[in-house]
């Protein structure tokens, strides 16, 4: 019973990351039609830029923000530079200029803090909490805060302000929301940069458990990748439903069979429900319409 | 207000529109009609910019217009409405006038921090100012509706409302009675009527000729992509080239009818 519960916690706290990282994809997606492969970098940018910064002597909180604003000007400048430069190029072109971007950013990483795995301090005081034989970190409850953070924001953003209505616009017709005076560029490049600042969030957040190093974006954006699929691209709900799946997936796999085995029995489980449901599990029928 | 001046519209080896000019002016009601593929949707599509012309002009209050994205044209008053209905389908009918008010609220990607704070006092106005929109098209009851729930009825009445929440001068109606009833129909006559009397110059293309001919100031008359007669609707009705290109079809019935066999 222990066991099942801190598999449990261990799994949600992971499946939290995955969720954000899967909801930057859904982001970008729902407007441009572009899946961003560099989503992990972002993630990857977000813990390094705050090892940066915490060693440089800059207070906690301060970092916390500089690291965000960093992070999204920079999703800003993915957008401005290569996206928007690209435009009338089809999905899978710009899918491809990501995946040069994600190359280019973790070489650029790798020179600017090495290739070893970084320490970065826990948000607050670290000792671990005991719950019914289980024990779970401080810092993994603040992991799932941020993430049910981010979800509440979100929802606030999109639903109850008009740039949300402009963005849920764009994404369902673009057409008549062109029509309506909504500047497609404007809306792609918010999306990127509120991408950037999602997957800045998850790094924040996952640094002090995972120890960031230049390479850790790759294996992040697969699996909110594979959360984003699995949840139906396109629907946030389900980003999160599918990223807190793959995290259980994992740690249960991990706990109850073998640990060297996770990533085959995560996947195969997500083989199984694509097989089952192929618009994953919030998905829409009809994906891949609209676009720029 | 609106000068089109020698349209010419090519798709591969098909002309849509030829050499095409009229021109719009304040205050009227201009309808644009002729037969089935005589260019109408085309000429529409390149008003409101969303494919440009091969060539010619369109200016619209002194700016051109002809080679601006959708999204530019939209802000200097052109609104318009589509035959096969385009709203926002997850949106409830309120959320989809409220986007139609986008361009009323100015805001900017990095005044969202402020926007966060100030969401309910705006939106509250935005809200409301909708709502008196949704009043005036008679769709008040319906409000927090999803659009995909609607008939098509009500469907035709919520993309005109949404275009009219854009405050356009220019509104551009594409067979907005298309699959309506006849009390359907004659409601649209009215609202077209009450739309143009708050200001709103307004054009339409339109197959139903009881509603063109009730409502017009004016009409243009195209077959085949080029224009074949302008004026009101009854010198239209008395135009030998319109009788025998379109409302006088009946001469031709009986070969139709054979060659239909």
């Amino acid at each position: 019973m222990g066991d099942l519960l801190q598999f449990t916690l261990t799994g949600v706290t992971i499946g939290s990351i995955y969720a954000i990282v899967a909801l930057g994809f859904v982001t970008i997606y729902s407007v441009t039609k572009v899946i961003n492969l560099a989503q992990g970098e972002f993630v990857m940018l977000g813990g390094l830029t705050m090892y940066s910064l915490t060693s440089a002597g800059v207070p906690y909180l301060l970092g916390f923000v500089i690291t965000i604003i960093v992070v999204s000007i920079l999703g800003w400048i993915m957008e401005y530079l290569l996206i928007r430069r690209a435009k009338g190029a089809d999905p899978i072109s710009l899918i491809i200029l990501t995946i040069g971007t994600a190359i280019f950013i973790r070489g650029i990483a790798s020179v600017v803090w090495g290739k070893d795995q970084l320490r970065v301090a826990p948000f607050t005081e670290n000792t671990p909490v005991n719950i019914a034989n289980a024990t779970i970190t401080p810092q993994a409850i603040w992991v799932v805060v941020i993430m049910l953070l981010v979800v509440f924001l979100l929802y606030i953003l999109i639903d109850k302000t008009m740039v949300g209505k402009a963005f849920q616009a764009s994404s369902v017709n673009p057409l008549a929301a062109r029509l309506m005076g909504i500047s497609p560029k404007r809306m792609s490049s918010l999306s990127f940069t509120l991408s950037a600042a999602l997957g800045a969030l998850a790094g924040l957040a996952i640094a002090p458990i995972m120890f960031p190093s230049y390479d850790m974006g790759t294996m992040l954006g697969i699996k909110g990748f594979s959360a984003a699929i699995l949840g139906g691209l396109g629907s946030a709900p389900g980003a999160v439903i599918g990223g807190l799946l793959i995290g259980l997936l994992e740690s249960l796999g991990a706990g109850y069979i073998s640990s060297g085995m996770k990533d085959a029995i995560t996947f195969s489980a997500i083989l199984l429900i694509l097989l089952i449901r192929p618009s994953g599990i919030l998905g829409e029928k009809s994906v891949g319409k609209g676009g720029l | 207000m609106l000068q089109v001046d020698s349209i010419t519209k090519r798709f591969g080896g098909v002309v849509a529109n030829s050499e095409v000019s009229f021109t719009v002016e304040e205050g009227q009601i201009v309808g644009l009609i002729g037969p089935n593929g005589a260019g109408k949707s085309t000429m529409f599509n390149m008003i409101s910019s969303v494919f440009p012309p091969t060539t010619g002009t369109i200016t619209f209050q002194g700016t051109r217009i002809e080679k601006l994205p959708a999204y530019q044209v939209a802000p200097l008053g052109i609104s318009r409405t589509f035959q096969n209905l385009q709203v926002f389908k997850n949106m409830t009918v309120i959320e989809n006038v409220m986007v139609g008010q986008h361009m009323q609220t100015k805001t900017n990607l990095f005044g969202m921090a402020s926007l966060l704070l100030g969401i309910t006092r705006k939106e509250r106005k935005v809200y409301d100012q909708a709502m008196s929109y949704l009043a005036f098209f008679g769709l008040q009851d319906i409000f927090d509706q999803k659009a995909s729930s609607l008939s098509l009825g009500k469907l035709r009445l919520l993309e005109f409302a949404r275009a009219f929440a854009t405050e356009p001068k220019l509104l551009l109606l594409d067979e907005i009675a298309a699959g309506l009833n006849h009390k359907e129909t004659q409601e649209m006559s009215a609202l077209i009527n009450k739309v143009r009397d708050t200001g709103v110059t307004v054009l339409v293309v339109e197959h139903d000729m009881d509603l063109v001919m009730s409502i017009c100031d004016k009409l243009v008359v195209l077959d085949q992509g080029v224009k074949i007669a302008e004026g009101t609707p009854k010198e239209i009705q008395e135009n030998e080239a319109v009788i025998t290109a379109y409302l006088g079809a009946d001469i031709d019935e009986e070969e139709v009818e054979e060659e239909a066999i």
